[in-house]
């Protein structure tokens, strides 16, 4: 691996009495896609304004290209940001928001103007240079955002929850433009956002945050399919819970009382015989059997239950179900032209059905409380 | 909506009838006097002249305008230098000092400023405070001459003036959006450049209201330059209210009342377009 491109070390922060940071530890590769994930106050922002220079940490290290940082104010940084609220210059037409940059740079006459209509070409504006950012759609300002910042080709791009403002279809566009428009720069991109979504579908990587740690480090594959901790498990994507008990231990395999009934499941802990654990299944990983499907063999390890809400959502149909024993488990049923039986999805509330999981789907972690 | 409608009725009436009896008629008397001929009984005789104006043409008058034009702008670029900074301050300071500090600025209006002005005179003249002061510290060894001095006019006119440009300046500032100097920051920009290319245009509204509220009374402000300046200097307020006190020509006091009034008009009308303009464009 090449050295990285951002390495933040021990680091801590805090306001008053409110630690926002608890020796964070972080690298980033060149070229990277790395997204901030968690809630409100999980110190996903003040991160990235460790990153700008406009926050200064209380301990620890953040190395950019290998430069220590400490000294460093936010203007003499090879580090640009999205913010926001986008924070464009009012005053300023387009041109002249994006030329900002440059023009502190010293860039002048021809070679301005190239670069910002190069700029403006790339975000798909060069119609609207003279306007000012009052003139434009949510989404254009959005774009004039990005571009005064990629302008200056920084080393890292800072994107703080930049799609939070535009309404779902434009978001879900914005989504795959930056994706693009990241390849296309090999900029490395330090994205934040709350919406576990986004964080998937564009990252490289995924850290997932809570109250100022981080949480996990990994791809947004085994951000959703191992999760290292229920945080993870609950904050990224659906998922239910079933408290059970280990009962006989031969590791990687182990046998697990969910109520009545004993699996045997494989998890990458390791646990004693007695230890409580939590196994979390994916909605979209539960399965329903409908009260004539399956022999009594198979319903031996199924457990009974009944539909408490049916959410119809076009592509699939989400049921709230309610197990005899008093769990409630959320699962997701895709419409499949394979699967005849299933494919009719019209389940109704207060429907008796059996639930099981495919097994080696689910992800057993140690109980927490 | 109907059972307001009365209450809206009289609202718009008791403004309509303010602004007609209060602003409109006197105004208009005013102009309607400033065409009439001075007479030896009466204060005016209905004779139609603009020899009232034409008066006005001689250099003299023109003298007494430019001084004034000078005065007014000189306290309102002193105003601006020093509101300015203040007001900067004031938006920077903690949010629960800021009431109490803006009460301080506005806390001399509840004083009449002639008896302020008359503090200021107490303060400057030969025996006063600031000379004894300085004489008791052996700053100095004889009295300075600071009373009746056009520095005394200037310093009175900004203390009495101060306010109203702090003010202004102080909403604009604060309304300055502090993640556009972030912005400016992380683009590259050094503290001259922000300041340069993005406080003082997005303040730049405040800038022209404080500065309108500071000339425009400048310009007519007379008690001031007759208490601290000995009234050595002729301005505008002071020609104007001594052809109506003393020289008893209501004609020629009209007509360059009449003219000061058209001057402020013309600025205030530049203000609204230039507010418009800066306006245009924003969110």
């Amino acid at each position: 691996m090449s050295e990285p491109v951002i390495e933040l070390r021990n680091i801590s922060k805090t306001y008053g009495a409110n630690t926002v940071l608890h020796n964070v530890g972080l690298q980033v590769e060149s070229g990277e896609f790395l997204t901030l994930l968690g809630p409100s106050g999980c110190g996903k922002t003040t991160i990235l304004r460790l990153l700008a220079g406009f926050e200064k940490a209380d301990r620890g290290e953040i190395y950019i290209g290998g430069q220590d940082m400490r000294v460093l104010p936010p203007e003499a940084r090879h580090v640009n940001t999205v913010f926001q609220s986008y924070a464009l210059f009012p005053h300023l037409t387009v041109f002249e928001n994006v030329a900002f940059g440059p023009r502190l740079k010293g860039v002048r006459g021809g070679a301005l103007r190239e670069q910002v209509a190069d700029v403006l070409r790339m975000v798909k504006l060069e119609e609207f240079a003279q306007r000012k950012p009052g003139q434009l759609s949510g989404g254009q300002q959005q774009r004039v955002a990005i571009a005064r910042a990629v302008i200056n080709q920084p080393r890292v791009l800072l994107l703080d929850e930049p799609l939070s403002a535009l309404d779902y279809k434009l978001r879900k566009a914005m989504q795959i433009e930056l994706k693009q428009l990241q390849r296309r720069l090999g900029i490395t991109f330090i994205f934040v956002t709350h919406d576990q979504e986004e964080a998937l579908s564009m990252s490289d990587r995924v850290a997932v945050m809570n109250a100022g740690r981080i949480e996990q480090l990994g791809t947004p594959r085994q951000i959703y399919e191992t999760p290292d901790n229920l945080f993870v498990a609950r904050f990224v994507g659906e998922i239910n819970t079933l408290q059970g008990q280990v009962i006989a231990v031969a590791p990687p395999r182990y046998d697990i009382r969910l109520h009545d009934r004993v699996f045997n499941l494989k998890s990458q802990y390791a646990f004693a015989v007695g230890d409580p654990v939590s196994v979390l299944v994916r909605p979209e990983d539960l399965r329903i059997w409908r009260e004539h499907e399956g022999s009594d063999e198979e319903r031996a390890h199924l457990f009974p239950a009944a539909v408490e809400e049916v959410v119809y959502k076009g592509s699939m149909v989400d049921l709230i179900i309610r197990l005899d024993q008093g769990d409630l488990l959320s699962t997701t049923q895709f419409f499949n032209e394979d699967d005849a039986a299933i494919m009719n999805l019209d389940f109704r509330v207060g429907e008796r059905v059996f639930v099981d999981w495919v097994h080696d789907w689910e992800v057993i972690l140690p109980h927490e409380d | 909506m109907r059972i307001r409608e009365p209450f809206k009725l009289i609202a718009i009436g008791a403004l309509w009838f303010w602004l007609i009896a209060f602003a409109l008629l006197p105004n208009l008397l005013v102009a309607v006097a400033s065409v009439l001929t001075r007479g030896d009984n009466e204060f005016v005789v209905f004779t139609l002249t603009l020899s009232s104006y034409r008066r006005l043409l001689d250099p003299l008058y023109l003298d007494v305008l430019l001084d004034s034009l000078w005065l007014a702008a000189a306290t309102t670029a002193l105003c601006l230098l020093l509101g300015y900074p203040f007001a900067y301050l004031l938006t920077r300071s903690p949010v629960r000092w800021r009431p109490l500090l803006l009460l301080l600025v506005i806390v001399p209006f509840w004083t009449s400023s002639l008896v302020r002005t008359y503090a200021i005179m107490i303060v400057l003249k030969t025996q006063g405070l600031l000379n004894q002061t300085l004489l008791g510290l052996g700053l100095i060894a004889e009295p300075l001459e600071l009373l009746y001095t056009e520095s005394a006019v200037i310093l009175g006119m900004l203390y009495t003036l101060l306010p109203f440009m702090i003010l202004p300046l102080y909403a604009a500032l604060e309304k300055l959006d502090p993640r556009l100097i972030e912005a400016a920051r992380d683009l590259g920009a050094g503290k001259i450049t922000i300041f340069l290319r993005i406080v003082i245009p997005l303040t730049l509204p405040g800038i022209i209201a404080g500065s309108l509220l500071t000339f425009l009374p400048g310009l007519g402000m007379f008690y001031v330059a007759d208490l601290l300046g000995g009234a050595k200097t002729l301005l505008v307020g002071n020609l104007i209210r001594d052809q109506f006190l003393s020289a008893r020509d209501w004609p020629f006091g009209a007509a360059a009342s009449v003219l000061l009034t058209l001057l402020m008009g013309l600025l205030l009308w530049a203000y609204y377009l230039s507010a418009r303009r800066a306006n245009r464009g924003l969110p």
